[in-house]
């Protein structure tokens, strides 16, 4: 819509009053039929369409105030609970002690205290030193720490596999359906290969096998889960651009001598990728808790690391008095519960509005 | 359909070849040495022995030479006695498990197969109860209540769940213990007075008419079960109710309500069976999902199935373990998938094979 109102006022300059009086009653006749707001202009219809099956919902609204919230904290981590100071990394949880005994939530906090004590903290618990407010795990480790820098964690690993599954994914898919033939086939053989393995599984061996290479830290999990979860996003963009490519502008480009690449990444692909974008960006509250199923499984963060997972896998050593150390798995859990619904509830509505089937009735 | 199944068969030893080639290439990741322990049953005594059988099997020559050892194994020097081999059955030798992967495989399986498959009824049971109720009701009440539930369900870790119900369950009730049986149970099974041909334990109990026996294994079963299941009941509701929508809005369904046939008659009649294709094969992948899903279910637990062994052969760095596991999967998963697929073609006739 938004280039024909372009085109017009273009050319409108060099044009009879005959013919401008022509083209107006046509460009009133096209704007008649549907009208558009600025916003859907600005951002284009099928982004607007997105957008609009957002709020259309009470439960995804649910999930982008959650969700907000979540991105508040990550944000204001330090404000909420600052770090101990100096060249210390602030990801690194503050230990209270070496005892192995859990300690109990309000419980003081002698060792390692928070460099400052802010305003919030001040006016709702009426202390001026600092306690275990969601108590320890085992080592000392302070769980509210853990929660509020853990959330960027959250964040940024999910991001991070996404962008690089999303890389990964759209690159294997475009080629695979470009070209077609035998290379898409070969090509869609390796991706049949690679979701043989369970995904968990394989995750877990990869990341296992590149830590006595690379080392314990957050790298190892996050290339597993990069090198076993791009096949989706490669399945999904290669369907859309096996229908886009036939289109004829592709043709026309083909047809005035444009070069494959050209075509592909100017052409094709920003036509295709949209439903792929969308989902991916959903996949983060997925992705996110398959991270911390690897920290809990012991092969992803380092011991320590302020990451949801990686805390509760503490509770492994409490089985039989889970009921007296609860607050180990019920906050780190609660936090990591609430941040998958929220991306979840959001990708249902949006997943909706994506769905051909369902195309108008919403 | 015999072309299309005789193509897919060809297909199989291509999907075998590549996982085998896939898993070799992870174990590339690993030092000589470590990879030692595919072939040998004993810690090497020094290092003038490590190098020998690093020297003997291969394990610095080029790429397809271990490849080739590693598929069909190699002969020991001494003793003649071939040693390793996948083909031949012999994943290596397990360092966590103390005993060749292949035998832990078949100690273990029997644990998990059953837990598996007691999973699968209550998820396809349930599943498809709310989905059809979400469907019939579309947009109402009860559809908008569950979806936001497997939501909800779907949005739960679980390992979050499986320790918040250990939490209350067990560490709180003491209703449901963790594990597989209770002690004098395994005392039993040590001591030959119970024995377990078929390694299922429920089977194993009521063919003996051991109903004492039969309840601790099912008090042990209701944790890991529930907790297998609900990871997938979100998904077969989300199928069940958009295939059930999609069977509600066609042409037939119209006609049966237009010659007045009742509402239930043409849910259940009509739309249910039509609607019931795509949810089959559901059926097929949640099995063989539920395969890989037990590793973390199992952990928890501290359930003797292959998934906790591979999940503890992972984090103690059991590389060689954890990679037979992974092949065994590969390969249960490259055969469900086939008969899934045939089964599909047969199912559902307007599938086009070809």
């Amino acid at each position: 819509m938004k280039k024909v109102t372009g085109t017009i006022s273009a050319t409108q300059k060099n044009l009879s009053d005959e013919s401008k009086e022509k083209l107006e009653t046509l460009y009133a006749d096209v704007v008649a039929t549907r009208k558009m707001g600025k916003l859907e202009r600005f951002i284009g219809p099928e982004f607007y369409r997105v957008i609009r099956g957002l709020f259309n919902t009470p439960a995804s609204i649910v999930g982008m105030i959650l969700l907000f919230l979540f991105v508040l904290v990550a944000v204001f981590a330090p404000f909420i609970i600052p770090s101990r100071g100096g060249t210390r990394d602030p990801y690194q949880i503050p230990r209270d002690g070496f005892s192995s005994i859990p300690k109990p939530m309000m419980s003081d906090w002698v060792k390692q205290t928070p460099e400052s004590v802010p305003g919030w903290y001040k006016i709702v618990f009426h202390k001026d030193e600092w306690v275990h407010l969601m108590g320890t795990t085992s080592g000392g480790y302070d769980i509210f720490y853990g929660i509020v820098w853990g959330t960027r964690t959250a964040f940024s690993s999910g991001l991070i596999i996404v962008l690089l599954t999303l890389s990964i994914g759209v690159i294997v898919g475009s080629i695979a359906a470009y070209y077609g033939g035998q290379v898409d086939n070969v090509i869609m053989r390796i991706v049949d290969i690679f979701m043989t393995l369970p995904f968990l599984l394989a995750a877990l061996i990869l990341a296992a096998v590149l830590i006595p290479r690379i080392g314990r830290s957050n790298v190892p999990a996050i290339i597993a889960l990069t090198v076993f979860g791009w096949m989706g996003y490669a399945r999904l963009i290669r369907g859309d651009i096996l229908a886009v490519k036939e289109r004829d502008y592709v043709l026309a480009a083909r047809v005035i001598g444009v070069k494959d690449p050209t075509i592909l990444f100017r052409h094709i692909i920003p036509n295709a990728i949209f439903p792929t974008l969308v989902i991916a960006s959903m996949d983060i509250g997925g992705l996110v808790l398959s991270f911390a199923a690897l920290s809990f499984l012991g092969v992803g963060a380092e011991v320590g690391y302020a990451d949801w997972g990686q805390i509760i896998s503490f509770a492994r050593d409490w089985i039989s008095t889970l009921s007296e150390y609860w607050f180990m798995v019920v906050f780190p859990g609660m936090a990591l519960m609430l941040f998958v619904l929220a991306w979840n509830l959001i990708g249902d509505a949006v997943r909706d509005v994506l769905d051909p089937r369902l195309r108008g009735s919403i | 359909m015999t072309t299309y199944i005789i193509r897919r068969l060809l297909l199989v030893p291509l999907l075998l070849f590549g996982v085998t080639i896939l898993i070799f290439g992870m174990l590339q990741f690993l030092t000589p040495a470590e990879r030692a322990s595919l072939y040998i049953r004993d810690i090497p005594k020094n290092e003038r022995q490590l190098e020998i059988i690093i020297k003997h099997y291969n394990l610095n020559d080029p790429v397809y030479v271990q490849y080739w050892n590693w598929m069909v194994g190699k002969a020991d020097p001494i003793t003649g006695e071939i040693h390793g081999g996948i083909l031949r059955g012999d994943f290596g030798y397990s360092r966590t498990g103390s005993e060749p992967v292949m035998d832990m495989i078949k100690h273990r399986f029997p644990a998990t197969l059953e837990l598996a498959l007691l999973s699968v009824l209550p998820i396809i049971a349930v599943g498809i109860w709310l989905g059809v109720a979400a469907a019939v009701n579309h947009n109402k009440f009860i559809d908008q209540l569950i979806r936001v539930l497997s939501i909800i369900a779907a949005s739960f870790p679980v390992f979050v769940f499986g320790l918040l119900l250990i939490m209350i369950f067990y560490a709180k009730l003491n209703w449901f213990p963790t594990g597989r049986y209770s002690q004098w149970v395994l005392e039993e099974i040590v001591s030959k007075q119970f024995a377990t041909p078929t390694g299922f334990m429920t089977i194993d109990a009521i063919k003996a008419g051991r109903w004492d026996i039969l309840l601790d294994t099912i008090r042990h079963l209701v944790l890991p079960v529930l907790v297998l299941s609900y990871i997938s009941w979100a998904t077969f509701v989300r199928v069940t109710r958009s295939s059930m929508l999609e069977a509600l809005g066609q042409d037939y369904i119209l006609t049966a309500r237009e010659k007045g046939l009742s509402e239930n008659q043409v849910v259940r009649k009509h739309a249910l069976p039509n609607a019931m294709i795509p949810v089959t094969t559901m059926a097929g992948f949640t099995v063989v999902g539920l395969l890989g899903g037990v590793v973390i279910t199992e952990t928890i637990f501290n359930y003797p199935g292959i998934g906790s062994a591979a999940a503890s052969a992972a984090t103690q760095l059991d590389v060689v373990t954890v990679m037979g596991f992974a092949l065994f999967n590969g390969f249960i998963l490259i055969a469900a998938n086939l008969i899934v697929d045939v089964l599909y073609g047969v199912i559902d006739p307007r599938v086009q094979l070809s």
